[in-house]
């Protein structure tokens, strides 16, 4: 297989990474371990975490993300840290940093994650709209199920509760 | 000899029931991760905002009357270390919150089925620990909790990623599942590492109990989902649960198939494990734990008996190290306590 970070040699350094509940893995030609093991300390020291893994997938992104036009490092205003800081720990500051560095996490989350949005549970209590939004969702899939076998009686009471739904947002 | 009710405190409430499947499955747990709005994220939040984050939890606890029981609060700071690390070999906490405990406070259950971390990586890490393959009671349970305590508290969620978390792979859901399942069978016949690789193609971890690589002992393997984003809760937690259930089938085909072919070196080999077990002076907990898990095979196939199998549960917890110590009464030395460990398993299983 070839090196996850420069994709151009065949990956012979793979590392295994045992964190609590997570195993992670990264597969790394000789010049790219060594650039990257460098970098992070993590060849032979004990302090190699997972968040170094992030930073280190980060580096081989270097590419993707691109400094801002006016040479800024990105900031986040609500808590004062930076992307750097999130290159080098793997660890954001708070909630609103997902916001401020956004050009930088979309590459990340696409490569580790598969995908950039979020389907699951909504808060029940806070919310809003987003929570109505998704119950219509959720009831017009099973809308479509119900009419497909024939259940029209299902049918209409979905349809009433999406409308009902629909009026409140 | 042990009393029994010290004993419940040493153990964690689950090991006494037996859960679905609970020939390969050993347990099943669900952890869920959230943040308060408007608070930075543990790792850059000064001491002022880790007391803010605990007061806020504290009130929205308190309330609400909480339907799971009544619910215990424990400042990790306040423990001495060996009680902390026995936390940590009860499954309810991590090795890094017992490390730095300051500013830190776990919620537990009188079960130990719930346990939650506050201001560990997030502000709050709900986890429940269900025996067997129990992986939907888990998540229902989890998510009563968490909209409990929704109930007071507002967290930081995003339409578009979700549940807010410090480290971006736990983002979206904040969702990781995790079966433990005991797989000696495939291990006799070296086919953990083919069917675990199989596995890992389906979007699932897996990592030995203990130990690096995928080598593990007393057979114990922990799988887990990979991503938290894009994915329902629903989704992840059937994903895993059919992904388990293959495996379990697995194992199960291959002891059937050890039985059937090579009954007598099965039995030899289970049985001389049970004959160490019984009269051995001292023993290591790596050599332990492998005994432990021929003799829980034994079991299982009814080649032993005369054993409760809850004892061989209770068993694997009590030669920890750090549970260990805390049963003898002192810090020991290894060699000390590879003897009373092997003394405890002794009286357990001679009695």
């Amino acid at each position: 297989m070839l090196c996850q970070r420069c994709q151009e040699r065949p990956a012979s350094v793979h590392l295994t990474k045992m964190l609590d509940y997570e195993k992670t893995e990264l597969h790394l030609c000789e010049i790219c371990a060594k650039s990257v093991g460098s970098e992070l300390g993590f060849m032979f020291g004990p302090n190699f975490t997972f968040q170094n893994l992030i930073a280190g997938l980060l580096e081989g992104d270097l590419g993707v993300y691109q400094q801002p036009s006016n040479g800024k490092e990105l900031y986040c205003e609500s808590c004062g840290s930076t992307f750097s800081n999130f290159r080098n720990n793997g660890l954001l500051g708070c909630g609103e940093c997902y916001h401020h560095f956004q050009s930088g996490l979309e590459p990340l989350l696409k490569r580790v994650q598969g995908s950039e949005r979020h389907v699951g549970k909504v808060p029940k209590r806070t919310g809003g709209k987003v929570r109505i939004r998704k119950e219509i969702e959720d009831f017009r899939s099973e809308l479509q199920q119900a009419i497909t076998r024939e259940d029209y009686e299902r049918a209409a009471s979905l349809r009433d509760e999406i409308r009902r739904r629909e009026r409140e947002l | 000899m042990i009393n029994q009710e010290d004993l419940k405190f040493f153990l964690p409430g689950w090991v006494f029931t037996e859960g679905e499947a609970s020939d390969v499955a050993f347990s099943s747990r669900i952890r869920l991760a959230r943040n308060i709005k408007g608070i930075p994220f543990p790792g850059f939040a000064n001491e002022k905002q880790l007391a803010a984050v605990i007061e806020l939890v504290r009130e929205a606890i308190v309330k609400n009357s909480p339907e799971f029981g009544a619910l215990d609060w424990i400042q990790v700071e306040d423990l001495a270390p060996n009680d902390r690390l026995i936390l940590v070999e009860k499954h309810m906490c991590s090795p890094q919150f017992v490390e730095k405990p300051h500013c830190k406070s776990l919620i537990i259950n009188q079960e130990q089925s719930i346990s939650i971390m506050v201001n560990e990586e997030d502000h709050l890490r709900i986890q429940t620990i269900m025996p067997g393959l129990a992986l939907e009671n888990a998540l229902n349970l989890a998510n009563q909790i968490d909209d409990y305590l929704e109930e007071s508290l507002e967290y930081s969620f995003d339409e578009c990623r979700g549940y807010l978390t410090a480290c971006p792979t736990n983002v979206g859901t904040g969702l990781r599942a995790s079966v433990m399942l005991h797989l000696p069978g495939l291990a006799l016949v070296d086919q953990v590492k083919r069917v675990l690789s199989a596995l890992s193609h389906i979007g699932v971890n897996i990592r030995g109990m203990y130990g690096e690589g995928t080598e593990s002992f007393g057979d114990l393997y922990q799988v887990s989902n990979q991503v938290t984003l894009g994915r329902s809760e629903q989704d992840l937690t059937n994903n895993l649960k059919s992904v388990c259930r293959q495996a379990i089938e697995q194992e199960r085909t291959v002891r059937e198939a050890l039985l059937k072919d090579s009954k007598v070196q099965l039995e030899d080999r289970l049985c001389r494990s049970y004959g160490v077990l019984t009269q051995a002076r001292v023993l290591t907990s790596q050599e332990a734990l492998k005994l432990l898990s021929d003799v829980k095979l034994g079991v299982e196939m009814g080649i032993i008996t005369g054993i409760n199998k809850i004892n061989i549960r209770k068993l694997i917890f009590l030669t920890k190290t750090s549970t260990l110590q805390k049963i003898v009464g002192k810090e020991m030395s290894p060699a000390e306590r590879d003897f009373n460990r092997a003394k405890i398993i002794r009286d357990s299983l001679n009695s």
